[in-house]
């Protein structure tokens, strides 16, 4: 055997080449099964790398500029309207207030994507045009996923043909739960197929999943079957994204380039509200994935209220003053 | 508005996404040592005590003097001994919740001084901030908050013990103020009185900690530090006026320490070096033993006497787990120990720094390869790659020693008996660190393991209630939990006076032996009666100086032997302990059946009491019995999601000289303890009446004792206990015979650092109180602490 460790030091180099998409791959049920996950080992991990790594002064501004081109704003409430969306979609495109993106050299980054439902991927892509942002819409039965499997293969396509260039879909977590992984292979493959050419994002629903475990082949069964990324949690279950179930999600991604060479990009989402944490997300992608995945092609951030406490903490940067919320324009 | 080529370059770091630098400040600690003018001296009964010379105290992490500290010679030792000494009775009388409240001020003082301790230690040692900030800090307040408790509890829980008086303390360099924790605070708790001597390269946070004690209400001379080098070191332990020493460090000063203090009757505890395996099965989550061997041996340098740096690799997966340790050492950063986001700091000193460099140049020239991440090191200081060691065998030497840097050598096993035959190929037994998914496979590698604690999927994890400490060359005794409280306490047992006169062996003046048929007693090896190797006899005297007959003269040869046989017999240990009991209350059913045979023996050939003696043989054996499934481990419940089994493990094969005097309750005074704990004994019977010990052979026999776990040899004590302290494959030695013999054999175990217990063997064994207690359980088993976490 070649020594694996030499490919390896070459993917930590940066390169900016265009995101590979993925392709759906026969399910291997035997890697499924060799998959093991000790809780214990993740929690001390995540638990310890708060004291390894920081950014400070200069590089945390940076940083949390970089995280703010992650974002991919969103909103999914019962209560949106056209409106909300007009708004959103505004902040998406001058995301900092026009004196500190100038100050910052900053006044060109946007966000990654705007995120929201079907029915509304019209109303974003219309006031997103020329900015060359993309629209991202949740789709296959968000946020649970037990609509019938035609309805949610069918809004796929609706999603796509409306405009949205990526779709989020939400995985049935039922296949999960008993181990019917043939089952969500197919499911899977079903609406990449439906979303040819389009960004495809797997929501794992990870707060649902039981065990570290169950998330890790999950993953790894959505890798296969062809997603582009894969995503912690709709925002909807009791339990978010958090580290360790990054953690485990990422060393997947790690293994699938390992063996298959393709990169599959990773979104938390739920719950990250504060720039720290966006800052901790940055440092487990750079540790466990390296320089290549820290940008809005492998990395997104799924959030609404983040880029209000990064706008504060650059302020601050800025300004040597602590800033409030008030002086930055809500989305 | 912040400078404008600050901003201009958020943009280009924008693009980078590297880490910055992100440095503590250390300005509040360098004024610190300018307060004390940058000169410290000792710290001697509450107050600063002037140095006769002094020597720097070096950063390692940049080659610059921090300050100057005292060497102290003969003169400030005594001081200080002699402050502790005059300490000890306002320290008993503060009683226990005045000493506790003390112990928690400390805990408090330390909590509220956390970050300039921290800092301290980093600039002194070398040590990444983000330990001594995260790890180091808080284990030391940990630690005093636990011996708060046992302060005021230490009377009541261990009851028949007092304090040994005044400890000395020698403490290494690599956690500076946390080994001084471990050590002060049982030593105090249990009432004790200290003199404490920090590592000649680090001696600046004990000495900060020192005057943290005026602030805690310590009263004066209860903890002295004198700073010194070995020198210091040798003069503290060689002390007359000390009664215990305590001491972490390298294997080869431990047995320097074991040599001098033979025949002192100190108390000794040795925490020594290790060599500890880390298995990784094929089952295992293997990224997550990746994050464990980063913990394991890159963690403070891999200065870490239990440092996880062998790693045992299942062959099936070896070329992928180094894969994913390679990929993860290119991730570690290496640097400025301030910094916050180093995972690695400086070696503590550059004279380690070559050793380490002379152990990697020895490997590459033995065959090995060396590997580490391209990473360059910083240009000043003295630093080291983490470093990856494989084409490695057993035979090799970088396999075997202890580095003491971050060096992690590689090996693979096939099976799962083949890991464990690999990770017992040592002479230490310190740690050991198991990874699997399958339960089954990890408890029962770490029951077999020869360590001292054992981490299931799990590394390098500390908690204050749960002890530490090594098997074999490792050292003995444990430092944390109860087990490590109990080694600050003197037992009653070992406090018996002596008798008034010795009982020597009578001499044969009649030649005439009864008119019975001719018996010939032989040696008891492997559960056989054997002719002793030199073919010699010697004759027996009864009281009144006939012959009472022959025994064989034992030596070297059947020593070993009997050593061999006794290994033989490790099933015993496996036999469940209700197994072990009946098998001990058969020999008591079997004794008293022959109870007249012996009191007629006893009297005839000692003209002490037979009767009585037998009968308390018999209660001893009972005793001992009804123990065996009675004296069990604990579970300790350390921070969320683990638990620690405590488990008492027998030592191995025990050698035991027997006393003169009562030569069947001796006997089994000292050999029904070691085996209802599951060792095997070879037991060297009284010269007086050695053949009470032969005629027992028959009741081993009759009582289903497997053959081996009692051995016996007679002959002349002081030579066959010179021959079992000799023997590198005894595991402990216990002696009740006269001093001098007692220095012998001590001076004679630091072949294999064997446990021995020596004491007047002249008691009164007929006294219960003296001869018949659970201690004596505890001095034959040692403690194995097994780490499980667990969730889903």
């Amino acid at each position: 055997m070649s020594d694996p460790s030499i490919k390896l030091v070459e993917s930590l180099q940066p390169s900016h080449g265009a995101p590979a998409a993925n392709v759906i791959r026969p399910l291997d049920l035997n890697a499924v099964a060799r998959v093991r996950v000790n809780r214990s080992s993740v929690e001390r991990r995540c638990a310890t790398l708060a004291g390894r790594r920081t950014v400070k002064k200069e590089w945390q501004a940076a940083w949390l500029l970089r995280a703010m081109t992650c974002i991919d704003l969103t909103t999914l409430d019962g209560a949106d309207t056209p409106g909300t969306v007009r708004r959103l979609c505004a902040k998406a495109r001058m995301p900092l207030r026009s004196d500190l993106a100038a100050a910052l050299g900053a006044e060109d980054l946007k966000v990654g994507a705007v995120c929201v439902y079907p029915s509304l991927v019209r109303e974003a892509v219309e006031n997103l045009r020329g900015s060359f942002m993309p629209v991202a819409s949740v789709a296959a039965g968000f946020p649970d996923g037990l609509t019938p499997l035609s309805t949610r293969i069918a809004e796929v396509a609706v999603a796509r043909e409306e405009g949205a260039t990526e779709i989020d879909i939400v995985i049935r977590r039922g296949w999960v739960l008993t181990g019917q992984w043939q089952a969500l292979y197919d499911e899977i493959c079903a609406f990449r197929e439906a979303a040819k050419g389009v960004h495809l994002k797997t929501i794992l629903g990870t707060g649902n999943l039981a065990s570290f475990s169950n998330i890790a082949k999950a993953s790894l069964v959505a890798m296969m079957a062809g997603a582009d990324f894969i995503k912690t949690s709709t925002g909807k279950e009791g339990v978010n994204a958090n580290l360790p179930v990054s953690l485990v999600m990422l060393r997947q991604i790690r293994q699938f380039h390992q063996s298959h060479g393709v990169k599959v990009g990773f979104k938390p989402a739920g719950g990250i509200r504060a720039a720290k944490d966006a800052l901790s997300y940055l440092t487990l992608m750079k540790e466990e994935l390296g320089h290549e995945w820290m940008n809005a092609d492998y990395f997104r951030l799924g959030a609404s209220g983040l880029l209000g406490d990064i706008s504060r903490q650059l302020e601050h940067f800025v300004t040597g003053r602590y800033s409030a919320a008030h002086r930055h324009a809500m989305g | 508005m912040r400078w404008g080529s600050q901003m201009s370059r958020v943009r280009e770091l924008f693009e980078q996404m590297d880490y910055g630098p992100a440095a503590e400040d250390a300005s509040f600690a360098k004024a610190w040592i300018g307060q004390h003018g940058g000169t410290f001296g000792h710290w001697i009964d509450g107050d600063w005590a002037a140095p006769a010379c002094v020597f720097d105290s070096t950063n390692p992490a940049t080659s610059e003097c921090l300050a100057k500290v005292g060497k102290a010679n003969a003169a400030d030792i005594d001081l200080a001994v002699g402050a502790a000494r005059r300490a000890l009775e306002p320290w008993r009388q503060l009683g226990p919740e005045g000493r506790a409240r003390c112990l928690y001020a400390l805990a408090r003082q330390i909590q509220k001084h956390a970050r300039l301790l921290a800092v301290l230690e980093t600039l002194d040692n070398g040590k990444p901030i983000r330990e001594t900030r995260d790890i180091d800090i808080p284990l030391v307040a940990r630690h005093f908050y636990h011996h708060a408790g046992w302060a005021n509890l230490v009377e009541s829980e261990f009851p028949e013990t007092s304090p040994y008086g005044v400890v000395g303390q020698v403490i290494p360099w690599n956690f500076p103020l946390l080994m001084l924790a471990w050590k002060v605070a049982p030593a105090l708790a249990a009432g004790n009185t200290v003199v404490l001597k920090p590592a000649e390269y680090t001696s600046l946070t004990a000495l900060c900690f020192a005057e943290l004690t005026r602030y805690a209400g310590l009263p004066n001379g209860v903890l002295n530090i004198v700073t010194g080098d070995g020198e210091t070191g040798r003069l503290l332990v060689a002390h007359n006026d000390i009664n215990k020493i305590a001491f972490t460090g390298s294997t080869n000063v431990g047995r320097e320490i074991r040599e001098v203090s033979a025949g002192s009757g100190k108390g000794l505890t040795l925490e020594l070096g290790g060599k500890s395996p880390f298995i990784v099965f094929a089952d295992a989550d293997l990224d997550g033993a990746v994050e464990g061997v980063v913990d394991g041996i890159w963690f403070n340098q891999g200065q870490v006497c239990c440092a996880g740096s062998r790693l045992l690799i299942q062959e099936s997966i070896e070329d992928d787990f180094l894969a994913r340790l390679r990929r993860r050492m290119q991730t570690l950063r290496v640097g400025d120990p301030l910094d916050k986001a180093i995972d690695m700091g400086a070696i503590v000193h550059p004279s380690q720094l070559r050793t380490i460099q002379a152990y990697v140049d020895g490997a590459i020239q033995e065959g090995a390869t060396c590997w580490h991440a391209e990473h360059p090191l910083p240009d000043q200081g003295s630093y080291f790659h983490p470093t990856l060691v494989t084409k490695v065998s057993p035979a090799h030497r970088i396999a075997s020693e202890e580095v003491f840097g971050p060096v992690l050598v590689s090996m693979t096993f096939r099976t799962h008996a083949e890991a464990i035959e690999i990770a017992n190929n040592t002479r230490y037994g310190l740690a050991a660190s198991i990874w699997s998914e399958n339960i089954n496979v990890a408890l029962d590698v770490a029951s077999k393991v020869k360590a001292g604690v054992v981490w299931i999927n799990s590394t390098n994890e500390f908690d204050a209630a749960s002890g530490f400490g090594g098997y074999r060359e490792s050292g003995f005794g444990r430092e944390g939990g109860r087990e490590g409280l109990a080694a600050y306490r003197k037992h009653r047992v070992d406090m018996a006076p002596d008798a008034a006169a010795p009982v020597m062996p009578g001499e044969v003046t009649a030649t005439r032996l009864s008119d019975r048929l001719d018996q010939t007693a032989k040696l008891y090896v492997g559960g056989k009666q054997t002719r002793p190797d030199g073919g010699y006899s010697r004759r027996v005297a009864s009281t009144d100086g006939a012959l009472a007959g022959e025994i064989g003269e034992g030596n070297r040869k059947d020593i070993r032997n009997a050593v061999e046989a006794a290994h033989g017999a490790s099933g015993w240990a496996k036999l469940s302990a209700h197994g072990r009991a009946q098998v001990l209350f058969f020999l008591a059913e079997n004794l008293q059946s022959r109870a007249d045979e012996f009191a007629y023996r006893i009297s005839h050939l000692t003209g002490d009491d037979g009767q009585r003696e037998v009968a308390e043989a018999i209660t001893r054996v009972f005793f001992y019995a009804g123990w065996c499934d009675k004296y069990e481990g604990v579970v300790h419940q350390p921070p969320a999601g683990k638990i620690v089994l405590a488990m008492p493990e027998a030592l191995g094969v025990v050698g035991v000289v027997c006393p003169n005097r009562y030569p069947l309750l001796g006997l089994l005074s000292l050999v029904t303890p070691a085996i209802a704990m599951g060792n095997s004994v070879i037991a060297i019977p009284s010269e007086q009446a050695p053949l009470v010990a032969t005629d027992f052979y028959q009741v081993l026999d009759t009582s289903d004792v497997p053959a081996g776990v009692v051995n016996i040899i007679t002959g002349t004590r002081a030579t066959l206990g010179h021959e079992l302290a000799r023997h590198d494959h005894v595991d402990a030695l216990w002696c009740a015979v006269h001093q001098e013999l007692a220095t012998e054999v001590e001076t004679l175990s630091i072949g294999n650092l064997k446990q021995t217990w020596t004491f007047s063997g002249d008691r009164d064994w007929m006294d219960r109180s003296l001869g018949q207690s659970v201690e004596f359980l505890r001095r034959a088993t040692q403690v194995k602490n097994l780490w499980t976490p667990y969730g889903e």
